[in-house]
């Protein structure tokens, strides 16, 4: 990790600027561990405060002394557990405190003494109308129709804010600019729409609170700062998001290999930099966003595979991601992990047509972390749950079909309504919602080759927009109305036509920076162009005059370009708008310029087939897939013997993670999955403590 | 099927029951075909088990084949080298009340008569057995070390191997629709799939054996309730017995609870409710964890801290006076009944198993026949027998 003297000499992780993230100042306090004093900020959570300290092993697992370091930083696993006094605790659901004695947890913990029986409180039950669990754009947005109506909501959510993942999101959004606030950053919408939930007389927000079981007798419980108590709802919206899938593969399950969520949450939350290279693997949206996040921050980012043929997330990702010079291998996969207590070595390889790594294409590279960001499974196991027990449930956002936070903030709408229709409130859903939600959650179409576009004008925009993709903000940027799209559809693609004022609110607003301003005839004499790029990276590398490696659309290099002036966007002060002078004959081949350069890896270790015997499939129980493997091979069929035999499953996270990479050693063995019977669920989410249940006030 | 198999014998049910019945007819050179509704075995009431088995009953029958029971499972590694995860700690009665006192000890001369390892120790013996016992009002309590502790998915998953290694056949997701009676003997069993034949059929089907029964038109009077079950995180070892509480909880609702950690380390625990829960229903309800806190916490207060993983509901197939049902059908030659297990199927299991294989082998239950017969499908169901300690 990058350690940085902070403003008092002080060693630290933590950013000290960021282009686009406010960086307040907040209070100090001290806590130890394993008796080392140390610093933290009030209000973070344990794992944040270790981090921050250097700090990224938590402990070793029983059964073979495996250091643990973080997973999902989301509560759901249990890989960050610490004691705090004695007392097992998530290191990433914990607040620190000032004082506090934290301890790594070695092997099992013994359990500590109590001086006295404590008193017992009774366990509450709130009735409500609505349960809305999640308090992410679809959760919120459900809340906010539900409370116009003025329908008694429960909102709960498990963070201690509103907004879900987009409190992440430091990026502007894509979208309809009408509908789902596109243009917008991620950050910013959150406090959008909590503004929105305010004075919403009939809705009660409820944080820090997990929605960690449903019940037969129709309730549901949740946990909360210590403390458990249960709602009885009339009808209950699940809009718990998505969590992250897994890649198993040798070493996958070191310290420093975790969720390109996890890191987002670290870095753009908590204001750490936990590392200085980044490997990612994944092309889709959110691996291609979270390397832009990690080059935001300052952090290396080393290389991207993905293993289809090309990339899976928008275009527009992409390419800025290739401007900025990082390399991205398509058709390649991470083989292996390697480092004694930490991360410190990854191996890739090229892979056939069915996905196997060929011989001899290893490549291996340095790197202290790797994301793994191949793709998000809804949340929706309460769900099903609450629906088997006869609850009136729905689903929206991540938990009914996975897509962009657009969608969910629509489909959230949308839920609300029908929730609302459904226990007897007279109000339509406009049938236009529904086909606005349906664009949103479209995939991305057709995707053309970028021809500029030349115009008689002496200056105007270059769009480089070439995939069909749910955005429009560029046309209601434009204060000339001169960009459209032609046809019903904002998958369509957007086009310029008529006057160009050189006002550069199109750069500004275009959520994938594929949007440039050409003046074709800057300088005559010098045969120059000046091209306005949008730059979103610490505005200290931007210096008038400074000589620049000007790259393509997709980060190939054109040349060189000089840098004659940068501004803040009109409409968006986060984003810098660079003027940089260019030869005419490549001006309309630039879209950017790097501040990075690419490394070649050297070569790898040897290569594995698919999940080789020794990789860990289960995290909690530390289950390697030779073990799943020889199970399946003498004809076990239902996990839920593996659970009994090999303990698959059993351990905190309750099977989340390697019930899929289990079903894909099935398929892999050959297996149909029509004859493998899943596990059962069974409560709870999240394990909770005793005290809890007895209604024993957190002491702490 | 493309030929007609012959079976010696069918057992209808994989569970804590039929896994052992089925092991022991195989160890007799029978072929052996299990039946059962789900999807692989122990996937009923077996896996809600907690696992404690005991032999310190009051009930002879009960006394004599849980003897059994923990011979097979203590001596298990030795004979076929799995682990069963069985932890020798014995069973702890703490008490805290002169009722308690009087009940226990009332029945120790009846245990001891049986040679079983049991006695009343003093408050300073159980304090030292279960580091962080509430001592305030501790009277003292039975300990007896002879009993232990078992993982009942191991178990099961161990028998249900052991018997397939000794040529045992096992189809799941196969419920029985119909059995196949001629001229007053038993033929076969029928499921959706086919008609499998054999001459003896042991009906060992726990929370459906009164449904079994009924296809051969026998009224088994065994109605299943049920109670709810937890799990916590592994913790280091810090009590090896397992512990039964039978006051009757202050909050009205529990009979007595018990509890044990396992040789994960993990805690283990479950409540008898004063008000049976009858019916079929095994999913969780939000009242089971508020009362059974309380209660561990105020027996165990340091139990306070620790993670409650998972929760569960299990049946409990009981009959009408509380003791289990072994024998043989007289009007149907080669049906015969091992169901009721009262929630005790899992402690009883092995016992259970090696006595009706002998019954069904060689016409003997293996156990002193006097004590067997206790256990006759044909006693007198209504007539008060209650069992000083269920």
């Amino acid at each position: 990790m990058i350690k940085r003297a902070d403003a008092n000499g002080v060693e630290s992780y933590r950013l000290t600027s960021h282009p686009i993230l406010e960086i307040e100042e907040r209070r100090e306090i001290t806590f130890s561990f394993n008796g080392r004093e140390m610093k933290a900020y009030e209000g973070e959570v344990i794992t944040t405060a270790l981090f921050a300290n250097g700090i990224k092993v938590f402990g070793h697992h029983p059964r073979d002394n495996a250091p643990q370091g973080i997973f999902c930083v989301n509560g759901q696993c249990s890989q960050c557990m610490v004691l705090v006094d004695g007392i097992p605790v998530k290191g990433c659901m914990t607040v620190v405190t000032p004082g506090m004695r934290i301890e790594s947890c070695e092997g099992v913990p013994e359990l500590p003494m109590v001086g006295r029986i404590p008193r017992f409180g009774e366990i509450p039950t709130i009735e409500t109308e609505v349960l809305v669990i999640g308090g992410g754009p679809a959760g919120v947005n459900a809340a906010i129709e539900l409370g116009r109506l003025g329908v008694e909501t429960l909102l709960v959510d498990d963070k201690n804010e509103l907004g879900g993942k987009l409190t992440l999101q430091t990026h502007t959004f894509f979208g309809s600019r009408a509908d789902c606030y596109a243009g917008t950053r991620g950050i910013e919408i959150a406090g959008i729409l909590a503004g929105e939930l305010n004075g919403l007389e009939s809705v009660t927000v409820m944080l820090d609170a997990t929605a960690v079981g449903g019940f037969h007798d129709k309730k549901v419980g949740l946990y909360r700062k210590g403390g458990y108590l249960l709602v009885r709802p009339r009808a209950v919206l699940v809009a718990c998001g998505a969590r992250e899938k897994t890649l198993a593969f040798p070493g996958c399950d070191l310290p420093g290999v975790y969720g390109a969520g996890a890191f987002q949450t670290i870095l753009n939350r908590d204001l750490i930099r936990p590392t200085e290279r980044l490997f990612i693997v994944g092309g889709g949206n959110v691996g291609l966003i979270t390397g832009y996040h990690a080059i935001q921050a300052g952090i290396k980012v080393v290389g991207l595979v993905e293993a289809l043929p090309q990339c899976g997330g928008y275009k527009v990702h992409l390419d800025k991601l290739s401007r900025l010079g990082v390399p991205v291998f398509t058709s390649h996969t991470v083989i292996r992990a390697e480092g004694r207590e930490e991360l410190e070595r990854i191996t890739i390889a090229a892979v056939d047509e069915a996905f196997r790594p060929i011989g001899g294409t290893e490549k291996a590279y340095e790197v202290d972390t790797l994301l793994i960001a191949v793709g998000l499974s809804p949340v929706n196991e309460l769900y099903e749950k609450l629906t088997g027990f006869g609850i009136d449930c729905y689903t929206a956002g991540d938990a009914e079909e996975i897509a962009e936070a657009s969608a969910a903030i629509f489909s959230g709408k949308i839920t609300g309504r029908r929730i609302a229709r459904a226990i007897g409130y007279d109000i339509d859903i406009p049938e236009e919602w529904e086909r606005t939600a349906e664009v949103l959650r479209s995939k991305p179409g057709w995707t053309g080759a970028y021809e500029p576009q030349k115009h008689e004008t002496p200056i105007y925009p270059l769009i480089r927009c070439v995939q069909e993709i749910p955005c429009n903000p560029c046309v209601e940027a434009c204060a000339r109305q001169s960009i459209k799209i032609p046809g019903d559809s904002i998958m369509d693609l957007p086009v310029f036509e008529g006057e160009c004022t050189g006002c550069a609110r199109c750069v500004a607003a275009c959520p994938g920076l594929a949007i440039n301003l050409i003046q074709p005839g800057y300088n005559t004499e010098r045969g120059t162009s000046l091209l306005v790029l949008p730059y979103e990276l610490d505005d200290g590398d931007l210096v008038d005059g400074r000589i620049v490696k000007t790259v393509d659309m997709e980060g190939n290099d054109v040349g060189s370009g000089r840098i004659v002036a940068f501004r803040t966007s009109h409409i968006d002060d986060k984003r810098k708008l660079v003027s940089v002078e260019v030869p005419k004959t490549e001006a309309f081949d630039v879209a950017g310029f790097t501040v990075l350069a690419g490394e070649e890896g050297s070569g790898g270790t040897g290569l594995d087939e698919p999940i080789p015997d020794e990789t860990i499939v289960c995290r909690c129980e530390r289950i390697t897939a030779g073990e799943v493997r020889a199970e399946i091979r003498a004809g076990v069929r239902d996990m839920n013997i593996l659970k009994a035999t090999i303990r698959t499953g059993m351990g905190a996270c309750g099977g989340k993670t390697c019930t899929e990479l289990i079903l894909r050693l099935y398929r892999e063995e050959g297996v149909d999955l029509s004859e493998v019977t899943l596990p059962t669920n069974r409560p709870f989410v999240a394990e909770v403590p005793l005290s809890a249940f007895a209604g024993i006030k957190a002491r702490k | 099927m493309a030929k007609r198999e012959i079976y010696d014998a069918i057992v209808i049910g994989a569970g804590s029951v039929g896994l052992p019945s089925a092991y022991f007819l195989t160890l007799e050179g029978w072929k052996v075909l299990v039946l059962d509704g789900d999807s692989s075995p122990g996937q009923g009431q077996n896996k809600a088990a907690i696992g404690g088995v005991r032999a310190t009953h009051s009930d002879p029958a009960k006394i004599t084949l849980c003897l059994d029971s923990i011979d097979i499972f203590s001596s298990w590694k030795e004979r076929h080298g799995t682990d069963l995860g069985w932890i020798p700690g014995g069973y702890c009665f703490p008490v805290y009340r002169r009722t308690e006192e009087r009940i226990l000890k009332g029945i120790l001369p009846v245990q001891k008569s049986y040679k079983l390892e049991i006695d009343w120790q003093g408050p300073e013996f159980i304090k030292k057995l279960i580091s962080g016992i509430n001592e305030k009002g501790l009277r003292g309590g039975t300990f007896s070390p002879g009993d232990g502790q078992v993982s009942p998915l191991k178990a099961a998953a161990a028998f249900w191997k052991e018997s397939r290694d000794r040529g045992a056949e096992y189809r799941f997701k196969e419920p029985v629709t119909g059995l196949v009676i001629r001229g007053g003997r038993i033929k076969g069993v029928k499921t959706a799939k086919g008609t499998y034949h054999a001459d003896v059929v042991l009906n060992a089907a726990g929370a459906n054996a009164r449904e079994i029964g009924l296809m051969a038109g026998i009224d088994i009077p065994v109605v299943p309730d049920s109670h709810e079950a937890g799990i916590s995180a592994p913790m280091e070892r810090f009590f090896d017995p397992l512990i039964v509480d039978i006051r009757p909880g202050p909050e009205g609702k529990t009979k007595n609870f018990y509890f044990g950690q396992n040789d994960r380390g993990q805690v283990i625990f479950c409540y008898t409710p004063i008000v049976p829960i009858i019916g079929t229903n095994r999913s969780c309800t939000s009242e089971f964890m508020p009362v059974i806190a309380r209660r561990l916490i105020d027996l165990i207060p340091r139990l306070e801290n620790m993670l409650i993983r998972r929760v569960w509901r299990g049946l409990y197939p009981m009959t009408p006076d509380g003791i289990i049902i072994l024998d043989r059908i007289h009007e149907i030659g080669g049906l015969f009944l091992a169901v009721g297990m009262c929630g005790q199927g899992f402690m009883l299991g092995p016992g259970v198993g090696r006595s009706m294989a002998s019954l069904i082998v060689r016409d003997e239950p293996g156990i002193d026949p006097e004590v067997f017969s206790t256990l006759s499908f044909y006693r007198d169901f209504y007539t008060k027998r209650e069992e000083a300690l269920k």
